[in-house]
């Protein structure tokens, strides 16, 4: 369909979660921005493909989803300098206790595999349903919910049952505070 | 605490109750969102406004040829 002044408007509706997604995919600001500009471009090129009716920001989400995936495959994000760069991109500092537990949950985010995180982010924090997320990452619903499921199991495990080994705050967190002043 | 893992692992098999504690998902849910909903709070940046306002223009690169250009026919 044309780009009509309706479809532009809900475009730039999702552009705020567009860019949670692609922050918590990338774990850093700058990347995250840029690939939310390059979906935005192949988004409004290939628009004669989007169905009238259809859920925009699904298929928003996939064409995001899947520029990340063919970025990521060239070349690996570096996980530390991802924690800072994301920090920056809030406008509101976090108390310091609330800032370090944040950190902690980042970290923790990041150990994920990158199946689990996304499917995790898109049920969890976007707001799509099952079938959705499924469509979004071209899989199965079971396979979603595996992975959610997966997803839960493994964050509980770092942040609150077995992350004193593996995921210290004194080590890790501390690294990050401190390396960010 | 292995067991917890590979339980939950198990496609189509709720743990929630059972392997995971729900106050420590409630959680997990929380932060998550409260990460999401700190980006999602900043709105539309200037930037993506811009592109998208200017790519709607006849003549700008993509989605610019529509029927708003038969206008001059009648």
């Amino acid at each position: 369909m044309p780009l009509t002044d309706q479809l532009r408007d809900d475009i730039l509706a999702s552009v705020p979660s567009l860019r949670a997604f692609a922050i918590s995919l990338s774990g850093n600001g700058d990347r995250a921005d840029d690939l939310v500009q390059e979906t935005l471009l192949r988004a409004i090129a290939n628009i004669d493909s989007f169905q009238p009716g259809s859920n925009l920001p699904a298929w928003l989400f996939t064409i995001l989803r899947n520029l990340f995936r063919s970025d990521y495959r060239k070349r690996r994000r570096e996980v530390e300098d991802s924690e800072g760069n994301y920090a920056k991109t809030l406008k509101t500092q976090p108390s310091q206790s609330a800032h370090l537990e944040f950190e902690e949950f980042r970290v923790a985010l990041d150990k994920l595999p990158q199946d689990q995180r996304e499917a995790l982010i898109l049920v969890g924090a976007s707001g799509f349903s099952y079938e959705d997320a499924a469509a979004i990452c071209g899989c199965a619903v079971g396979t979603i919910k595996s992975r959610v499921n997966r997803a839960r199991s493994k964050l509980s495990a770092l942040l609150y049952v077995d992350g004193a080994e593996d995921f210290g705050p004194d080590n890790t967190v501390r690294a990050v505070i401190g390396g960010n002043g | 605490m292995k067991e917890v893992k590979s339980q939950a692992s198990q496609p189509g098999a709720p743990r929630k109750q059972g392997g995971l504690n729900a106050e420590i998902q409630a959680r997990i849910g929380h932060q998550l969102r409260a990460m999401y909903d700190d980006v999602v709070r900043q709105g539309v940046p200037d930037r993506f406004a811009d592109l998208v306002r200017k790519l709607d223009e006849p003549g700008a690169q993509g989605g610019g040829d529509t029927d708003k250009n038969n206008n001059g026919r009648d």
